[in-house]
């Protein structure tokens, strides 16, 4: 127990004493409070992450390669390990296709066996026994009639259900949609992140240097983001496209270019409002540099803004990215993406799984995300957070 | 004054649901006011004295509740009437007058049309008669050309005349009950002596009962007939304005009467080094007209002020809102640009860049006026003290930085153990402690305090100042103190200087001053803090 003294003025707060040294401070426990009272965000938050990390472990759940192969009585792990054809008595140096007949029959000879994921294809696998022409419709769909052909190829199978199955169908290239479309809501809320923390730090920056200066410095940059905000984005980045070669990172620095501008304003706003404060002056007197005032005095201050930004930032982030991937100026060309998923389900009308898995996920990735957005503006909302 | 109380509050209690707990704001409370009598209700913040007025009116926000007790006004109990009489009752029978006289008008019309609309609501006045009647209130709370003041807009006029027009609003239909909630807190001393005599005035006129809000036991002796001390929600003691004085019976009251803040000022040291000096020291704001922002003229600030403060004195600045007392301080501390030398210390300041004047900084500190204001919401306070020492002494370990903060908070009379709690969990008066701490863990030898104790009740300010004086005699400190609160300087400074439009009118040691002042604008800035004082010896 730790002596406690207590001078008369103290008195008042003795009850406080008790429940000192915690983790939160008040303020963001009542928060956290209001978020979790807000049970379409607080539900939407824990589906949202569960996705985002089952699809993180997407190698897992949708390969072309096995989990374990035993072969010759030795233990392999192709996700993890390469292993050339030549490891399994094949013929070739380069990695092994699991999904060759050939490569499982040598296996099998073997008395080996294989696990394999719940998948069986990567999203860039071409599955060449489709029953029907790509884009051929869910496997279970198929009467054993239509896939008698598809039956006939493959060894020791006997009826529809012996076939690799592609749940939602396959893409006009004959890929596993589910794959992609588990790779796509990776790389959409993967690169929605990565552009939305970039961004953010960008226009964090941005507002605090110019709310904290003011005068000169604010008003060149102003009318800077004036005329920044008002070049089209889409144009540029259709030139880009025919300059540069696609590809992710590029197409992050280019949004970038564009998209750090959105927090400017509310972080700026909250600067100016703040660097005339008291505790600002306060500390100025202490001698603390500018740089540290900002960082440590000012900017926390300002978050509460930005924290209630974010999540839409975030959802307009992947919306962006579907956007340009439905026109074909996003990712390179095969990459898993929902955009381009919608893209062949507008081509392809007589294959509606596209659309509709294309859909419903982004559908269900941006609802979540509004959902989260609003239960943190909510939490945030400094007359809930008081009353 | 006949014997039937106008206003009757009866065991009357308050209550505000906060996140499904319930808070007791006012306690069983019973006082009634008479015809014609004033009647003040006296208590710190959160005493539950604003939260009283407010309900007689039936203003509280929907989370508030009675729990027990009845208003009676004139025999009906107001808590129960439907709402369509209690805006009858508003306005018209009862009105009110609020501390901030900034906000309580409307700024987008024009008074004029603020004081008609009351009449036409209530009394159903309109253009002539209404313009005639306005014309008389204005006069009647003396605001000189009211027929061209008609038309003018709040911002157009001083923090005075708002709440005069205030006074005239809340008078329109010649209320049986008048209601002050701190009607002259936020004016100058000045001002507050000249508001004080014409509500005194206007109500020996009209002869109106008042509930008088406040937490200035000077201003109760001044104006009430009976007093209701108030603390936590209760009322502790009520009766007869010079009874209370005379005799204050609850130890409560007795501590708020002793309050006054002790005068024992830091000897002047006429031989001592100068601490910091000032030649003609100017602050001038640019007005710019025009196209091309030609400068045609200047807000003069602070303009030409030369002082010399020596080691262990504390000079003392007085003046009212605007003098630019506050601007002076932050001069002197190179926080905002001036011309003229400054010498701190023997060496010449001004002008020096801000990385230049760092090795400064720890020497010389200022405590400000807000205690809310000046920590910052989002730091612990450990973290609030120990910054200076990580500018100052970035070698330091961690460590002995939180040791040198708890040491400067017990100094302060905090407990160290709370130091890693955050501002909004301590009253001001803790606050303010924490501020001081701040300023002193440098171990500076120059502190501006700009007035520290203007935020807080009056039992905390004396112990503010106490807490100032102690400090003064152990470090041997020199204070610059600003404040408009006469009495708290006289209980500190040794040397006075009266300040009025950016100029010094007067200054000189306080003994001195304080007993002859020699310009007509320092007496009567004397004479509207000390009048109370004044009266009481004569």
């Amino acid at each position: 127990m730790e002596q406690i003294t207590q001078t008369p003025v103290l008195e008042q707060h003795k009850e406080k004493v008790e429940t000192k040294q915690e983790r939160l401070s008040p303020i963001n426990k009542r928060r956290w409070q209001n978020f979790k009272s807000h049970r379409r965000g607080y539900w939407s938050l824990w589906i949202f992450s569960f996705l985002f990390v089952l699809s993180l472990g997407a190698e897992l759940i949708a390969n072309s390669k096995p989990f374990l192969v035993s072969y010759d009585g030795k233990w392999h792990y192709p996700i993890f390990q390469f292993y050339p054809e030549t490891a399994f008595g094949g013929d070739f140096e380069t990695e092994t296709n699991y999904r060759d007949p050939e490569v499982q029959k040598l296996i099998k000879e073997k008395n080996g066996y294989m696990l394999w994921p719940l998948i069986p294809f990567h999203y860039s696998t071409i599955n060449y026994d489709v029953p029907t022409p790509a884009p051929s419709k869910p496997t279970w769909m198929y009467t054993e009639e239509e896939c008698k052909a598809a039956v006939a190829k493959k060894a020791d199978a006997k009826s529809c259900r012996d076939l690799d199955q592609n749940w939602l169908g396959t893409d006009t290239a004959a890929r596993d949609v589910t794959a992609r479309m588990i790779y796509g809501f990776r790389i959409s809320v993967i690169f929605g992140l990565t552009l939305t923390i970039l961004s953010s730090i960008i226009g964090i920056a941005a507002g605090a240097v110019q709310g904290y200066f003011g005068g000169w410095v604010d008003l060149t940059f102003q009318r800077f983001i004036e005329i920044w905000t008002s070049i089209p984005t889409l144009y540029v980045l259709l030139i880009v496209a025919a300059v540069l070669p696609q590809g992710f990172f590029i197409l992050l620095g280019i949004l970038l270019l564009f998209s750090w501008t959105s927090l400017v304003g509310v972080v700026r706003a909250e600067f100016l409002r703040t660097r005339n404060f008291e505790y600002v002056q306060a500390a100025r007197a202490l001698g603390v540099s500018n740089s540290v005032l900002m960082y440590r005095h000012i900017l926390p201050n300002a978050m509460v803004a930005t924290l209630t930004f974010m999540p839409f930032i975030l959802s307009g982030s992947v919306m962006t990215l579907t956007a340009l991937d439905y026109l074909g100026y996003g990712l390179p060309p095969g990459s898993p993406s929902l955009g381009e998923l919608l893209n062949q389900g507008r081509n392809n009308l007589q294959a509606p799984w596209l659309g509709i898995t294309g859909f419903f996920t982004v559908a269900t990735l941006l609802t979540l995300l509004i959902f989260i957005g609003e239960a943190v503006r909510d939490a945030f909302d400094p007359r809930k957070t008081f009353s | 004054m006949s014997g039937t109380a106008l206003l009757e509050i009866k065991d009357f209690s308050v209550a505000f649901r906060q996140s499904g707990r319930e808070t007791l704001a006012v306690d069983r409370i019973s006082f009634n006011i008479k015809k014609g009598e004033t009647v003040a209700v006296v208590g710190e913040s959160g005493s539950g004295k604003s939260v009283t007025g407010l309900s007689v009116l039936r203003l509280l926000p929907t989370s508030a509740s009675h729990p027990s007790g009845e208003v009676l006004f004139q025999g009906r109990d107001l808590l129960k009437l439907p709402e369509q009489e209690i805006r009858g009752v508003r306005g018209n029978d009862i009105t009110m007058v609020f501390q901030e006289p900034m906000t309580s008008l409307n700024p987008l019309h024009p008074i004029g049309q603020q004081i008609t609309e009351m009449l036409e609501v209530h009394r159903g006045m309109h253009g002539e008669a209404a313009r005639k009647r306005v014309i008389e209130l204005l006069k009647e709370v003396g605001i000189p050309n009211a027929e061209e003041r008609l038309g003018s807009y709040p911002h157009q006029l001083s923090g005075g005349q708002r709440q005069r027009v205030m006074i005239a609003l809340a008078l329109a239909n010649e209320p049986e009950l008048f209601i002050a909630d701190e009607p002259t807190t936020a004016l100058d001393v000045t001002v507050q002596a000249q508001i004080l005599k014409l509500l005194k005035e206007l109500q020996g006129r009209l002869g109106m009962a008042m509930l008088f809000i406040t937490h200035d036991l000077n201003i109760v002796r001044k104006i009430a007939d009976r007093v209701c001390v108030m603390k936590q929600g209760k009322i502790v003691e009520q009766g007869p304005v010079e009874e209370i004085f005379k005799n204050p019976q609850h130890p409560y009251t007795k501590a708020l009467l002793a309050a006054e803040p002790k005068i024992q000022p830091a000897p002047p040291q006429p031989d001592a080094p100068s601490m910091i000096s000032a030649n003609d020291l100017k602050v001038w704001y640019p007005i710019k007209r025009g196209l091309f922002k030609k400068t045609v003229g200047h807000i003069k600030a602070v303009d030409g002020v030369t002082l010399n403060i020596r080691r262990g004195e504390t000079l003392g600045v007085v003046g009212e809102s605007g003098s630019g007392k506050t601007t002076l301080g932050l001069a002197l501390l190179r926080l905002i640009s001036s011309e003229g030398p400054i010498v701190f210390l023997g060496k010449p300041i001004q002008g020096l860049k801000f990385k230049a004047m760092r090795p400064f900084r720890r020497d010389m500190q200022i405590v400000f006026q807000d205690p809310y204001g000046s920590l910052s919401p989002r730091m612990s306070i450990t973290d609030i003290v120990s910054e200076g020492l990580r500018v100052h002494q970035p070698k330091m370990s961690p460590e002995e930085r939180d040791e040198r903060a708890a040491a400067a908070l017990k100094d302060v009379g905090l407990d160290p153990a709370t130091r890693h709690r955050y501002p909004h969990e301590f009253s001001g008066g803790q606050r303010q402690r924490i501020a001081v701490a701040r300023a002193m863990v440098l171990e500076p030898t120059f502190v501006v305090l700009d007035e520290p104790t203007s935020a807080l009740d009056m039992l905390v300010q004396s112990q503010i100042v106490d807490l100032l004086r102690d400090l003064q005699k152990k470090r041997e400190l020199t204070y610059l103190f600003i404040s408009h609160d006469l009495r708290v300087v006289a209980a500190l400074a040794s040397h006075v200087m009266v300040m009025k439009d950016g100029k010094i009118v007067e200054q000189g040691p306080a003994e001195k001053l304080f007993k002859a002042p020699v310009s007509d604008y320092t007496r009567a800035l004397f004479a509207a803090a000390f009048s109370l004082e004044t009266e009481q010896t004569s």
